[in-house]
């Protein structure tokens, strides 16, 4: 950014969101300044992310708004080639999506990483932290391929370092391991995309072909044009963690800090969400049905297997990085809905698609955000994400349960919050699909939409779970008894996410006439005006007689009765309940043992889905003194594997070993045979080589 | 007087199924204790246990949190605004666009999934069974539940209650996906409201106990509304039945006279559901719950087969 003085005066959108990045790259050399000083350098540090982050999210929101683009050259980066960025609404969205999380997220991280800074040294984590933000920032700015992957790879490489900030244990390592590798199969896939469209823009001769723009105009043949989709499907695929390619997200996202989870799961996969849009809509933009049909497809995959791996758990924190991937294929149903109504040439219908695609990116976003920064006040509180373990935490952390508690019904799409808003535009988006000229669409679709119903009754019972075991009845064991609630910076980190989770649940109409830029500019038409037509209270997407929903009568009513039947019973000769034991049908000597666990919560969906996980479960009656029918103590274990570790990724591994053990073979340690190999080389060079 | 009858009719439906609901079940249970062969409590009784237990003092266990005290409200608050959204005198009514069938099953769903926090809030065991079962049920059952909307709207092109009574209206009957989409409701219908075969309303064996597992722990005024609201949800799942599968009778929101003739016609309708639904309980056995998956499966199938038949049957 060439920075002139009265841009300060009257701003830009760009303008403030580089502004935003370079204050979270400069933010970066607190830490060498501060090194000895942890509690100021995490003060000051987290005070630069915020800031940053609430310039990047107003100059997101301003650019959505404007719905035009800006670009700037900077006079860095390679010959022919210098940095390019851009702010469109695209951009622009997921700017906000970063800016907004990274905002409450750096709040939060203010009590939270003061906490980890009496432990350990924090240096590492907090310089990761911005580069890791910065990285995203420019990720959905640059408009060129060679910037965007050098942001790409930044943002990698220092969620890497982030994932395996607690490096002692060898989980954590493996973890970061299997991630750094995945990350780097996906960005060469990206690479590959990036060059078959520059190829068609340019030639290979120069870089210029490079620049977005280039690759905008360029006229790719539909061949290799659905080569660089898949590449770039399958690049992207790997970081948003889409079913086959999710298994490093599991293990990954839970070990790192919860701050960092939180970005991760609320962010970084979104990033691949903006390279998906970005690439088909924006760079290819010629989009044929299937293409649609088949990131739908994936969607409901992702969705539906994120989910019920998501109920096997019982590592808080490794549960919510499973919904991440329903979640994820939540968001690409919506999108592969938009791509298939826009390759059909229905625009409004396409619109209501992607819209719903990216209003659920929005929500997502901020509920795990939420959810994964209560799993960290729980962690930071209790020190164990073992769910088996907790249990009664409600009591001792009002808060942090209330506010987790609004996380659980937003993402379990329940009305007035927000999940809801855009599952409920993905169902209408599905019921659209008798407008697609393909009987053989007309009928598989709506059976995608029952898809999504199983995937969103099943994250209820997942939520309930969650939620039910960890905060509510009698604590397991000593981790969840002397615990107390987290500090005040932590709790309005997650206060702001749940109002925002709130606010886009109960004025979606709003939300969606800001939105309406970005479907405007892909696909040529919007749904603002039907569905705002009878104001922001009423959300009328396609038509009023169509469909119509009210977050906010549905809040304001539910509230307003509750609020009656409260005020009628608690009238003139109201008594305060009793306190008493529990019932229990008369059962006496209950311990906190007995309570229902998150292993025997899921257990019936266990059963129905079985075919569908690798369970290894084994019991066996030990101290048998007696009879056998009565044993004094019974060993169990139960381990609920990945089927697509067996499937897919363990015949890969084999067969990279069993090439490197033939290729090994000619490794054979006698010098002798080294030299005839030399011998032979310089043989056949001197033949083919002349 | 007109311009005010669509807020009238609007608060008389909400109040029509708070008075109303505890009839049904009453008359429910009636015919089923003559077809048993018992001589009953005549229908009047639910009225007198709500009135017995909304006088009897709360008693809450030591350990429940506010989730425990707050989910009763809800639960019966969630119902009645419910109650203001069926069309059941009259469609286009100041409420209906508020939440379309979609959102409406959606509204239960927050009902449940309090109920069952609520169940798993004092850490008993028998209430941890129950939240673990309602929810895997439900989990099954929302699917072919939409599955069955979903038909039906595909066939009116609209997910609006309203809208979805005045096409039906018009005369689309008698189609086979209709047929099947209204056998695959009745299904879901029994599942969701905890009736046999899938659950029984009636049962004292904890261990078979579902929905009442949940609630076992409540007493007093908190189990008065949980009660309450389960009648009127009973009411309210055979309103959206006779709305989505035989909306003859309903009113559009214009003149006194024919919401008096609606709310007679929707009164013989429901009495005729809640004689159909003992007869039809008695006649079955309640399923191991391990199976109830094969029962929703059947719902879902149906679902989709009417889905299927009216792509390939009816276009």
């Amino acid at each position: 950014m060439i920075f002139k003085p009265e841009l300060l005066a009257s701003p830009t959108p760009i303008f403030l969101a580089t502004l935003a990045v370079s204050l979270w790259l400069a933010g970066t050399l607190l830490v060498p300044v501060l090194a000895r000083r942890p509690v100021w350098l995490v003060r000051s540090a987290f005070l630069v992310a915020t800031l940053g982050s609430a310039l990047a999210a107003v100059g997101g929101a301003w650019a959505v708004a404007a719905a035009g683009a800006e670009t700037v050259v900077l006079p860095v980066g390679i010959p022919e080639l210098p940095f390019h960025l851009r702010l469109d609404p695209l951009s622009g969205f997921f700017l906000v999506v970063i800016g907004v999380l990274g905002f409450f997220i750096s709040i939060y991280s203010l009590g939270y990483v003061r906490g980890i800074a009496e432990r350990r040294p924090v240096g590492g984590l907090v310089f990761f932290f911005l580069l890791f933000l910065a990285g995203m920032g420019l990720v959905v700015l640059a408009d060129d391929a060679f910037l965007f992957l050098v942001a790409w790879e930044g943002m990698t490489v220092s969620s890497y370092f982030l994932v395996v900030f607690e490096h002692e244990q060898t989980a954590n390592q493996k973890a970061g391991f299997l991630y750094l590798l995945m990350a780097h199969v996906g960005a060469i896939t990206i690479l590959l995309a990036f060059g078959v469209m520059a190829a068609f823009a340019t030639g290979l001769t120069s870089f210029e072909g490079y620049a977005f723009d280039a690759m905008r105009r360029a006229d790719v043949s539909p061949g290799w044009a659905t080569a660089a989709f898949l590449l770039a499907l399958f690049g992207f695929g790997l970081k948003a963690g889409i079913v086959p390619l999710h298994v490093w997200l599991p293990e990954a996202h839970p070990v790192a800090p919860s701050n960092v989870s939180a970005l991760m799961s609320g962010v970084m996969i979104k990033t691949a969400i903006y390279g998906i849009l970005r690439v088909t809509f924006d760079l290819l933009a010629a989009i044929p049905w299937w293409w649609g049909a088949l990131v739908l497809a994936l969607g409901l995959v992702s969705a539906l297997m994120g989910v019920l791996y998501a109920l096997m758990q019982h590592d808080l924190k490794r549960l919510l990085a499973y919904h991440s991937v329903e979640n994820i294929g939540i968001i690409l149903i919506g999108i592969g809905l938009g791509m298939t109504f826009h390759a059909f040439d229905l625009p409004e219908l396409a619109a209501l698609g992607l819209i719903a695609g990216l209003y659920h990116t929005l929500n997502h976003a901020l509920f795990k955000g939420l959810l994964f920064l209560g799993a960290g006040a729980v962690h930071h509180a209790t020190h164990t994400r073992e769910m088996e373990a907790l249990g009664g935490l409600i009591h001792r952390m009002p808060w942090t349960a209330a506010l987790f508690l609004v996380g659980c019904i937003s993402i379990s799409a329940l009305p007035p919050f927000n999940g809801f808003v855009s599952e409920w535009l993905t169902y209408q988006a599905f019921l659209l699909s008798p407008s697609l000229p393909s009987t053989l669409l007309n009928v598989l679709v709506p059976i995608g939409a029952a898809g999504l119903a199983l995937t969103s009754a099943l994250a209820a019972a997942c939520f309930v779970k969650a939620f039910g075991i960890t905060f509510l009845g009698q604590p397991r064991s000593r981790h969840a008894q002397n615990v107390s609630e987290v500090g005040v910076t932590m709790r309005i980190g997650m206060v702001g996410l749940a109002l925002a989770c709130l606010l886009l649940g109960i004025f979606p109409a709003t939300m969606i006439e800001w939105l309406d830029a970005i479907p405007r500019e892909f696909v040529g038409a919007g749904i603002a005006e039907s569905a705002s037509s009878h104001g922001w209270l009423w959300l009328t997407p396609i038509a009023p007689e169509r469909a119509s929903y009210s977050g906010t009568i549905v809040f304001l009513g539910i509230g307003a009765i509750i609020g009656l039947t409260w005020f009628a019973l608690h009238g003139r000769r109201h008594r305060a309940p009793r306190r008493g034991p529990a019932w229990d049908c008369g059962f006496e000597k209950m311990t906190p043992r007995m309570q229902y666990t998150a292993t025997s919560f899921s257990m019936p969906i266990r059963v129905f889905f079985g075919a569908l996980f690798k369970i290894r479960e084994r019991s066996s009656p030990m101290h048998v003194h007696r009879h056998a029918a009565f044993p004094e103590r019974v060993s169990y274990s139960l381990h609920v594997e990945d089927r697509f570790w067996g499937w897919i990724y363990k015949p890969v591994s084999d067969a990279v070993f069993w090439i490197s053990r033939l290729t090994a073979k000619i490794q054979g340690g006698r010098i002798q045979v080294y030299l005839i190999y030399s011998f032979l080389t310089i043989l056949v060079l001197l033949i083919f080589g002349r | 007087m007109n311009a005010f009858l669509p807020y009238v009719l609007t608060i008389a439906q909400a109040a029509l199924l708070l008075l109303l609901a505890p009839f049904m079940v009453g008359w429910v249970r009636l015919v089923k204790a003559r077809l048993q062969n018992r001589r009953g409590a005549g229908p009047l009784q639910p009225y007198r246990d709500i009135r017995k237990l909304f006088a009897k003092e709360a008693v809450v266990a030591e350990n429940a949190s506010w989730i425990f005290r707050f989910t009763p409200y809800l639960v019966f608050g969630v119902t009645v605004l419910a109650g203001a959204i069926v069309p059941i005198l009259a469609v286009d009514l100041p409420l209906a666009p508020v939440a379309d069938v979609i959102a409406l099953v959606a509204i239960f769903a927050l009902a449940r999934f309090f109920i069952a926090l609520a169940g798993l809030d004092i850490g008993t065991a028998f209430g941890g069974m129950g939240s673990s079962r309602e929810m895997t049920i439900a989990s099954l059952a929302e699917p072919a539940m939409l599955m069955a909307i979903f038909a039906a709207s595909l066939i009116t092109q609209s997910t609006s209650l309203s809208t979805m009574v005045a096409e039906i209206h018009k005369g689309v009957l008698l189609k086979p996906s209709f047929a099947f989409a209204l056998l695959a409701f009745v299904l879901i219908a029994l599942a969701e409201n905890g009736r046999i075969p899938v659950d029984n309303p009636a049962t004292h064996l904890e261990l078979t106990m579902i929905h009442e597992a949940m609630i076992l722990e409540y007493s007093g005024r908190h189990l008065a509304m949980i009660e309450w609201a389960g009648m009127m949800k009973l009411m309210l799942f055979s309103l959206l039945g006779i709305a989505l599968f035989a909306p003859w009778g309903i009113a559009g929101a214009t003149d006194a006279g024919s919401v008096a003739f609606a709310f007679v016609v929707m009164a013989a309708k429901l009495l005729l559901a809640a004689t159909a639904l003992p007869i039809l309980e008695t006649g079955l056995a309640k399923l191991r719950f391990f199976r109830v998956s094969e029962f929703l499966g059947v719902a879902f199938l149906l679902s989709t087969l009417a889905i299927l038949s009216h792509f390939i049957l009816e276009r």
